[in-house]
């Protein structure tokens, strides 16, 4: 079994705090999205967790034994992991076939054995025809898949991938997610996969961490990530969100109602909210539509109308409030003048719980 | 540092430790200490006393003189050729940069013998061209004057390379802002491109000095005959007359020289440093048309070659191929003579070779297979530790040969513990000083080597299970063997006619070959003198050769001769 515990994992350098007393639980077999901005920590606890660094306090514990802590660590070869990186890190002297066999060489593997492994391997990724090229003569998806088949036919136990789809361009990008949804249910492996866009992280994993100057800010499901978001940062970071000032909050049932610019809404709210005076509200694109004939809304001023093909994007300012900015899609066939005034509803919306 | 390393990686680090420690910090150790503190304690009055002595203010002096003025004279010859190589459209440039730079790769007291006999009242090549020197009087060479011209001539190439390579790295963009602002080609290069290039010029000119200040050959072989002592030849003197016992003062000597070194080599550093004008995409180099001038300058240039290399050599040859010196050559008194003693007929002289080769190539080897383990360690693993190995590598090379020879005396001369014998005397403490001194050569490339692979290629082996031993010998060897060739290479090189560092090691049952031409010239055999200083030519062409034959598996621009 072979799930990870991360105890309150600092790491330092230079005197700044690159990851800051960061906890999770990673169940054995489960599909991990590490999400944040660039310079967050996220490569800094893949080489926490794979052994390259030793943290500076906090354990790391794989299956039941403690890998890392400041006094010992179990340095990478030991650990039965394995990386994809983002530049692949291909060995180029090495044939493909060499490149995916040689944990097993190092093992001690008959070279009968090495050659089965690696061509299964190498199937998974249909890959099995390329087996004799170099490295240097493969393209960047088809080197991205051969990373992948070294990873696999090591067998490890917990694989950790740092961005792997970003050098990959748009199109080999959606191939390869495909792939690598394939590739974790083959394998049942733990999977810790790295990532600034959230997108994949959505599509790929089971839980997401996101990550934020180092600190871990949420570790949820997908759907309640984008749902409920647990600080601004996370419901700005996840799907475009947009984050609103509300008055008034009153706990109501398994919701709220709160008064958005002077007109109350209900909204979905954590059981334990309290009444407030105020509170920030996370509102998604997709939860904003222009008001029908005769319905009561808000009204803004429209500062720019972008054609995207299948809707219109609308932003515009709100009256009430000419300082904040909205974006709100509507169906392309709508005329929008710019500068024109608009009457804009909220159907959905989630308040973002008070700072602990 | 990691605090944790893996047990393999301590092992191998703590060999490195005791191979600096004992074959570079500990002797150089040594030396200062028995300089400082001659007798246990800081006696600093012994110091001054030394210095202020006529012999030693006199050769301080000397050295000053010599070493500023040639290092003015290379930079004037190196930046004039690297302009021209680099900003003209003179023709033949590969075959003009490969002459050019070749004095750099023959022993400076080859070099020395060849301009001695060129200019020698008898000189075979004047007598051809139909000139003579007055016979009688001093040789016109032996004096600070000769000196001065022969390490200018040394040197120039030293400063072409640092010029050349600065004025390459000079980004398009600001020579085309300057044209498009109305500068035409010869304002743009006094303007623009030399002042751009001033901090490489300089980087240059400090090797210069450095360099000048320790060659050992010229200043042997033109100096000792001058009566016109410099530092290093005062200390050669004095340790031949008066021998170990003359190790404390001479110790004070090396220390004061050293000193000098090490303040040219921390400017030299600091400039280089200040030069490093790192801008990506450098376009097309910028080509001035030489337009009419263009015969005349390639004639100019080529003329130089022929002066300051062709008869020279030429008149080396000549002398090599004759009976006794001062004969003329011609078809009567041709004779291989020379060449047969000694390449059979004087045991000594073969078994010179033969002990240089044999030291060379163990050197190499050795250093090698250290200098890629040493570089893991510096590129990759930094630390203090790492960074003082490092320090002390890169002295070693930088303080004069025989300064590392003082040092491994003062170190090697009482016998070693355990074994109870003494390598003083031996090929062993040749051997010994010789690691010590090309360690940096043989380093440099690989540093680069290291800093061109992407760590991960390492990370990816080692989460494979790869131990540290296991990930060297599978991936990180074969990708930077390359650069640890091209580092062997130049080491075998230096090492194969070096003389300053074992002028003052060899002894009867262990000579080097480098030394030989000094010592056959000194004896008065200068046919002799010039047959092995031919031999030790065709050596380095024939390194040269190969080297080059293949270069294309090298790292680019490791093999200086290459335009
Ligand atoms: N070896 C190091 N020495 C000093 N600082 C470092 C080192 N490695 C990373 N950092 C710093 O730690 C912070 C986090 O780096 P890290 O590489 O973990 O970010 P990241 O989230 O992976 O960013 P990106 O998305 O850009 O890859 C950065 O501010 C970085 O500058
Ligand atoms: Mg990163």
């Amino acid at each position: 079994m072979t799930d990870i515990v991360i105890n309150d994992l600092s790491k330092m350098y230079g005197g700044k705090r690159v990851l800051d007393c960061v906890a999770m639980h990673i169940a054995d077999g489960e599909f991990i999205a590490v999400l944040g901005p660039s310079g967050c920590g996220k490569t800094t606890l893949l080489r926490l967790l794979a052994g390259f660094e030793t943290p500076d306090e906090g354990t790391i514990q794989l299956g039941d034994r403690i890998v890392s802590s400041r006094e010992a660590n179990v340095p990478p070869e030991k650990r039965n992991i394995g990386i994809v990186f983002q530049n692949y890190a291909l060995w180029p002297h090495m044939s493909v076939a060499d490149n995916v066999g040689y944990a097993l060489k190092i093992a001690g593997a008959s070279s009968q054995e090495r050659q089965q492994r690696s061509r299964d391997a190498l199937a998974v990724v249909g890959m099995e025809n390329l087996a004799e090229r170099a490295p240097s003569d493969l393209s960047g998806g088809q080197r991205q898949r051969v990373a992948l088949a070294r990873c696999l036919a090591a067998k490890p136990s917990v694989m950790l991938l740092d961005e792997p789809l970003a050098n990959l361009d748009v199109h080999l990008r959606a191939a390869m997610e495909n792939e690598f949804v394939r590739f974790h249910r083959h394998t049942g492996a733990t999977m810790v996969y790295i990532t600034h866009d959230q997108s994949e992280a959505m599509a790929l994993a089971d839980r997401i961490a996101v990550i934020d100057r180092g600190r871990l800010v949420q570790f949820d499901r997908p759907r309640d990530l984008y749902r409920e978001p647990q600080s601004e940062m996370v419901a700005r970071f996840i799907g475009n969100g947009q984050v609103l000032t509300v008055q008034d909050v009153r706990p109501d049932a398994e919701a709220a109602i709160v008064s958005i610019f002077g007109k109350d809404h209900r909204v979905r709210a954590r059981r334990s909210e309290q009444v407030r005076s105020s509170a920030r509200l996370s509102v998604h694109t997709s939860a904003m539509r222009l008001a029908q004939p005769g319905e009561d809304g808000f009204a803004g001023k429209v500062e720019r109308v972008i054609y995207r093909g299948n809707h219109s994007q609308v932003d515009f300012l709100v009256t009430a409030e000419p300082d904040l900015q909205l974006t709100l899609h509507a169906p392309a066939d709508v005329a929008i003048p710019s500068d024109d005034t608009i009457q804009v509803c909220i159907s959905d919306g989630w308040v973002i719980p008070a700072a602990a | 540092m990691p605090a944790l390393l893996p047990k393999a990686e301590w092992v191998v680090l703590g060999l490195l430790v005791i191979f600096v420690a004992g074959l570079s910090f500990a002797p150089l150790l040594r030396l200062a200490i028995t300089a400082i503190a001659p007798a246990g304690v800081i006696d600093l009055g012994h110091v001054a006393e030394l210095l202020w002595k006529k012999k030693v203010l006199t050769a301080s002096t000397n050295t000053l003189v010599v070493a500023l003025v040639s290092t003015i004279l290379a930079m004037v010859l190196g930046t004039i050729a690297a302009a021209l190589t680099v900003l003209t459209d003179m023709r033949f440039k590969t075959a003009w940069v490969f002459a050019f730079v070749l004095p750099l790769m023959i022993p400076p007291q080859v070099t020395a013998l060849a301009w001695v006999q060129a200019f020698s009242p008898s000189s075979p090549v004047l007598g051809l061209l139909g000139l003579s020197l007055h016979d009688g009087g001093r040789h016109p060479l032996y004096s600070p004057g000769g000196i001065i011209l022969l390490l200018g001539f040394y040197h120039a190439p030293l400063v072409f390379l640092t010029v050349r390579a600065a004025l390459r790295r000079l980004p398009a963009e600001l020579v085309e802002a300057a044209r498009a602002a109305g500068a035409t080609s010869w304002p743009l290069i006094f303007t623009i491109i030399l002042p751009l290039a001033r901090a490489g010029l300089f980087a240059g000119a400090a090797l210069a000095f450095v360099s000048s200040i320790s060659n050992f050959g010229i200043q042997a072989m033109l100096g000792i005959p001058a009566r016109y002592p410099t530092l290093i030849t005062l200390i050669y003197q004095q340790m031949n007359s008066y021998g170990p016992s003359a190790l404390a003062d001479m110790a004070v000597l090396a220390l004061l020289l050293s000193t000098l070194t090490i303040v040219g080599v921390a400017v030299s550093g600091w400039l280089g440093q200040r030069g490093d004008v790192r801008v990506d995409g450098i376009g097309r180099s910028l080509e001035i048309r030489l337009g009419r001038w263009r015969p005349v300058v390639e004639a100019a240039s080529w003329l130089f070659i022929v002066l300051t290399m062709a008869l020279p050599l030429s008149a080396l040859v000549a002398t090599s191929l004759v009976n006794g010196f001062g004969q003329e050559l011609s078809w009567k008194t041709l004779t291989l003579v020379n060449y047969a003693n000694a390449l059979v007929h004087q045991a000594s002289i073969r078994n010179a070779f033969l002990t240089s080769l044999l030291l060379t190539s163990v050197t190499v080897a050795i250093l090698m297979v250290v200098s890629l383990f040493m570089a893991y360690f510096i590129v990759w693993k930094r630390g203090p530790l790492v960074r003082l190995l490092h320090l002390f590598s890169e002295l070693a090379y930088a303080l004069p040969g025989i300064i590392l020879a003082v040092a491994m005396i003062l170190f090697f001369l009482k016998p070693l513990p355990f074994l109870g014998f003494s390598i003083y005397g031996t090929v062993w403490i040749i051997l010994a000083a010789y690691l010590s001194s090309f360690l940096a050569l043989a380093l440099r490339p690989v540093l680069g080597g290291f800093a061109q692979i992407d760590r991960a290629m390492e990370e990816a082996a080692q989460v494979a299970g790869a131990g540290f031993l296991a990930r060297m010998h599978d991936v990180i060897i074969p990708l930077v063997a390359p650069a640890a060739v091209a580092g062997g290479v130049m080491v075998f090189m230096s090492a194969l006619n070096e003389i300053q560092v074992s002028i003052l090691l060899v002894s009867s049952n262990a000579r080097t070959i480098g030394p030989m031409v000094v010592f056959l010239e000194e004896g008065g055999s200068s046919t002799l003198a010039a047959a092995v200083g031919c031999l030790m030519i065709v050596a380095v062409l024939i390194l040269m050769l190969v080297a080059t034959r293949f270069s294309r598996y090298l790292p680019k621009g490791v093999l200086p001769w290459q335009n």
